[in-house]
């Protein structure tokens, strides 16, 4: 049981570990900053849950495991908080996501489209490879 | 701990180790001041696993403490540096 128990643990510290170190290389490689939000996510879900998974079965039914959920109750509610007030901010200035093709995306003023007429729907022809709108 | 004592734990901050060089990296050469806040966000996350993890291999378990406070000042750091920006941008 003992065995056992040590055995599911190291196996967790070694999937919280591989899933940090993914993280780290998207962070470093991805191309966007909301893509790296992505790779970020990646570290604070699965790599952090996964590491105090395996320090719970270390920790046993101890005062070390009810505070090790505590750090995962925190981390629970506030990384996704700091993750969407990043990306809120990021979007509030301005910053545009990358579109398919590797452009920028940036979205339509909301008052210059209520100001137009509503024009009827036309199927627009698919340009394949067409250049990313430039940026001004 | 029959498996080899303290080499799990050796192996997960060496992962978390390595996680913190690469959002260093990204925090120095990051092109904007959000990629900068990101990565400093991720670099404390880390940190608070890795004092979680150095307590487990110091055999000192109170590390958790601190481990703990980490996790609150990291939510606190980024809400204020955010609300710095923007209010400048």
């Amino acid at each position: 049981m003992e065995i056992a128990l040590d055995l599911l643990s190291w196996a967790l510290l070694l999937v919280g570990g591989f899933f940090a170190i993914a993280g780290g290389i998207g962070v470093v490689r991805l191309p966007d900053f909301y893509t790296r939000l992505h790779a970020s996510g990646v570290t604070d879900t699965g790599a952090a849950y996964f590491i105090l998974a395996g320090l719970m079965i270390q920790g046993g039914l101890s005062i070390i495991t009810v505070k090790l959920v505590l750090i995962g109750f925190f981390m629970f509610f506030s990384n996704p908080t700091s993750t969407y007030s990043l990306a809120a901010a990021a979007h509030r200035s301005g910053m545009a996501p990358l579109d398919g093709a590797g452009g920028p995306n940036k979205p339509e003023p909301v008052e210059k489209s209520l100001a137009e007429p509503i024009e009827p729907i036309e199927p627009t022809p698919t340009k394949p490879g067409g250049a990313p709108p430039s940026q001004p | 701990m029959a498996l080899g004592g303290t080499e799990m734990f050796a192996a997960a901050a060496l992962a978390i180790l390595a996680t913190m060089a690469l959002a260093l990296v990204r925090a120095i050469s990051g092109p904007t001041v959000y990629d900068r806040v990101l990565a400093v966000n991720m670099m404390t996350t880390k940190t608070t696993l890795l004092i979680a993890l150095l307590g487990f291999l110091a055999g000192r378990p109170e590390f958790l403490d601190i481990a703990l406070v980490y996790a609150l000042i990291n939510f606190v750091s980024v809400i204020a540096v955010l609300r710095l920006f923007g209010r400048r941008v």
